[in-house]
């Protein structure tokens, strides 16, 4: 099921991390300007058997993370080390670290059948030779992800499927070359809701069975509550709040993360309960006056132009301050922690 | 039918369908009434039909979409009847945006991209206020943009220089320009980020409270619908199968559909728990489906499911509640 209750609370620190990331940051040239800064010295880990979140809004970063950790695009500066190792080869780090796109009518080839979409990582990356034990791996991929009759399933192409079977052959296509790592990037936000659960759940099944470290990026703080054992959330290219993921969905530290937990429709509310919240953040965005809106962020903290409890300090960049176990918030609320 | 004064849409036994070698029935029969100041919300999976039935009931339909059957009764502040499908030409053109206006779910992208808001203001009122001078055109214009929160001066802006969110609530403000009664809304907020989502959904309800129209709003999202929703629709294979109070409805759903679309969507929240999605896929549309739409994907499904079809039937839970489900007493085969 998920992770915080199968497993060691998530701050525990044990297993070494599988993916290490350090300081990244990663920028665009624009034309005739500075260059945008997508994602701003960013550092975390990827454990095994562990999920981290990602959340954000779109433009905050989370792809661009994602793209760099699966060496889609280079960074600026920073490393991305694969356990401990200071350098991997391409091959090598693409056998460990693989990708689920969000769009599975993209991702696949329309002309290909599934058996071929599995058996060439399969055979490219040395997990099974050809003929008759690349037969049986195909199989065993399909039956992993519960697409069966896999003798069935093979023999189709993409158009034949429906979006969630889909995507479970681009997840089994992901496992052919038995990585450690699954980049997770909106894995379910094209599919049909009723599908989504069953897509999450095999992830999570999977990444138990074979201790994957997996990444699952998400505008979905519900999702990404349940199924995942940490949360990092992401602004305009920085983590502004991480910590185990029922600390920082249901007790936000930062302003941003309260903003996006309140904009979750929430069905146990009754309907006066809502109204009452509805006119209460009414109010509170008619008494932010156009200017405050229109503070950019250069220097200071990202997200004051939008924040209702912008201070006069916040012009200046907000220090990390620990606000429980393992969970962090970047900004000047909590600035008793331990500043920097 | 009820002649209920309160009601400002009925719409009867409505189908749709798409021709084809083998024609795809994306409407099967739907029945519903729209109380004046209400809101739907209809919920339903990509491919319910729930997109065809608002071009159906907003007469935008284009071949090869075609009416089968069925009625749209429009009843005005004055208890005027419009039988919506049998008005052309002039009289369409004047009762479309006048009496009930739309809002798309890439309506962001639906404004001009090389004319100013202000001006796509003026068309509208030029086309169905012909009297209005320029000055009165620009200065409701202004006052619509107002109403939907953002700086009037704003009408000088091409549509590239707005945000996202900022040109759905310019779209918004267009479809309340000529203060219509009706509003059909199709995935208004679907491209948005969650916040704005929540800020575009609050200024909705501000504006209905205010402004007393009625809306037909339209997404997959069930969890949103439960929330602005006074009444609710399920839509599966292009039939309601369950019709309802939108309070109550979460804890208290009728189909086995309803039930699994609810537990689709996690609370926040919640107690963490097992999530279940609902396994299986819709049927073909294209298909005659004699039996329950629903029941190769049901966990509940029993003998007569295969074979008979059930109809929408009332509840007897004394607020119209309806579902379309053997289980809630055994039903006579519809026609």
């Amino acid at each position: 099921m998920t992770d915080a209750r199968s497993s060691a609370p998530a701050v525990d620190p044990s297993p070494a991390p599988v993916l290490e990331v350090s300081d990244l940051t990663v920028d665009y040239p624009q034309r005739g300007g500075r260059p945008l800064r997508a994602v701003d010295h960013l550092s975390f880990g990827l454990r095994a058997g562990q999920t981290l979140a990602l959340v954000g809004e779109s433009g905050s970063g989370k792809s661009t993370v994602v793209r760099a950790l699966a060496r889609l695009q280079r960074p600026s500066s920073g490393t991305v080390q694969l356990g401990g190792r200071p350098r991997t080869g391409a091959a090598a780090y693409r056998r460990e670290v693989q990708m689920v796109f969000q769009d599975p009518f993209a991702s696949l080839n329309p002309a290909h059948t599934v058996d071929h979409h599995l058996r060439r990582p399969l055979i490219a990356t040395g997990r099974a030779r050809r003929g008759a034990p690349a037969d049986a791996a195909v199989r065993e991929l399909l039956e992993s992800v519960n697409l069966t009759p896999a003798a069935d399933m093979a023999a189709k192409r993409p158009h034949e499927l429906s979006g969630g079977q889909r995507q479970r052959v681009a997840i089994a296509r992901a496992l052919a070359p038995e990585p450690r790592i699954l980049l997770a990037d909106e894995p379910v936000s094209m599919l049909d809701v009723s599908i989504r659960l069953e897509i999450l759940n095999l992830l999570d099944q999977l990444k138990r069975r074979h201790g994957l470290a997996l990444l699952y990026v998400t505008h979905d703080l519900a999702t990404a509550r349940h199924f995942s054992s940490e949360v990092m959330v992401m602004y305009r290219g920085t983590v502004v709040e991480r910590g185990p993921s029922d600390a920082v969905i249901l007790n936000p530290a930062h302003p941003y993360t309260r903003l996006l937990a309140e904009s979750a429709p929430s069905t146990g509310a009754s309907r006066e309960q809502a109204r009452a919240a509805r006119r209460e953040r009414l109010d509170q965005r008619a008494r932010r006056t156009a200017e405050q809106r229109e503070t950019t962020a250069e220097g200071g903290c990202p997200f004051r132009g939008r924040c209702p409890s912008v201070m006069d300090i916040c012009a200046q960049r907000p220090p990390v301050a620990a606000v429980g176990a393992g969970h962090q918030a970047l900004c000047w609320l909590h600035r008793e922690g331990p500043e920097h | 039918m009820s002649a209920d004064a309160d009601v400002v849409l009925s719409v009867e036994h409505l189908s749709v369908e798409y021709a084809g070698e083998r024609p795809t029935r994306a409407v099967r029969d739907v029945s519903f009434q729209l109380r004046r100041g209400e809101l739907l919300g209809v919920a339903g999976e990509s491919g319910c039909g729930k997109s065809t039935l608002a071009y159906a009931i907003s007469r935008m339909l284009k071949p090869p979409a075609r009416l089968t059957g069925g009625r749209v009764l429009h009843r005005s502040r004055d208890g005027v009847e419009t039988d919506l499908l049998a008005l052309e030409g002039e009289q369409l053109r004047a009762f479309r945006w006048s009496r009930q206006s739309m809002v798309f779910q890439s309506a962001m992208n639906a404004l001009n991209p090389v004319t100013t808001v202000g001006r796509q203001f003026d068309d509208i009122f030029r086309a169905h206020r012909t009297g209005w001078t320029a000055e009165r055109r620009r200065r409701r214009a202004g006052e619509l943009l107002e109403l939907v929160g953002i700086d009037p001066a704003r009408i000088r802006s091409f549509p590239h220089e707005l945000s996202g969110g900022m040109r759905q609530r310019v779209v918004i403000a267009m479809a309340l320009a000529l203060e219509p009664e009706i509003v059909i809304m199709d995935e208004p907020t679907t491209a948005l980020d969650v916040v704005v989502q929540r800020e575009i959904l609050d200024e909705v309800e501000r504006l209905r409270e205010q402004l007393g129209f009625s809306v037909v709003f339209i997404t997959h999202d069930l969890g949103l619908l439960l929330e602005i929703s006074d009444r609710l629709a399920v839509m599966y294979a292009g039939e309601f199968v369950e019709y309802a109070p939108a309070e109550g409805l979460a804890g208290s759903a009728a189909h086995p559909y309803t039930q699994g679309l609810l537990r689709s969507f996690p609370d926040l929240a919640g107690v963490r728990r097992e999530l279940r999605g609902i396994p299986g896929t819709p049927p073909d549309l294209r298909e005659q489906l004699p039996g329950c739409p629903f029941a190769a994907r049901c966990d509940q499904v029993f003998d007569p499911c295969a074979g008979q079809h059930p109809a929408l039937l009332d509840l007897d839970r004394g607020t119209g509640w309806s579902a379309a489900c053997h289980l809630h007493g055994l039903q006579g085969a519809t026609p």
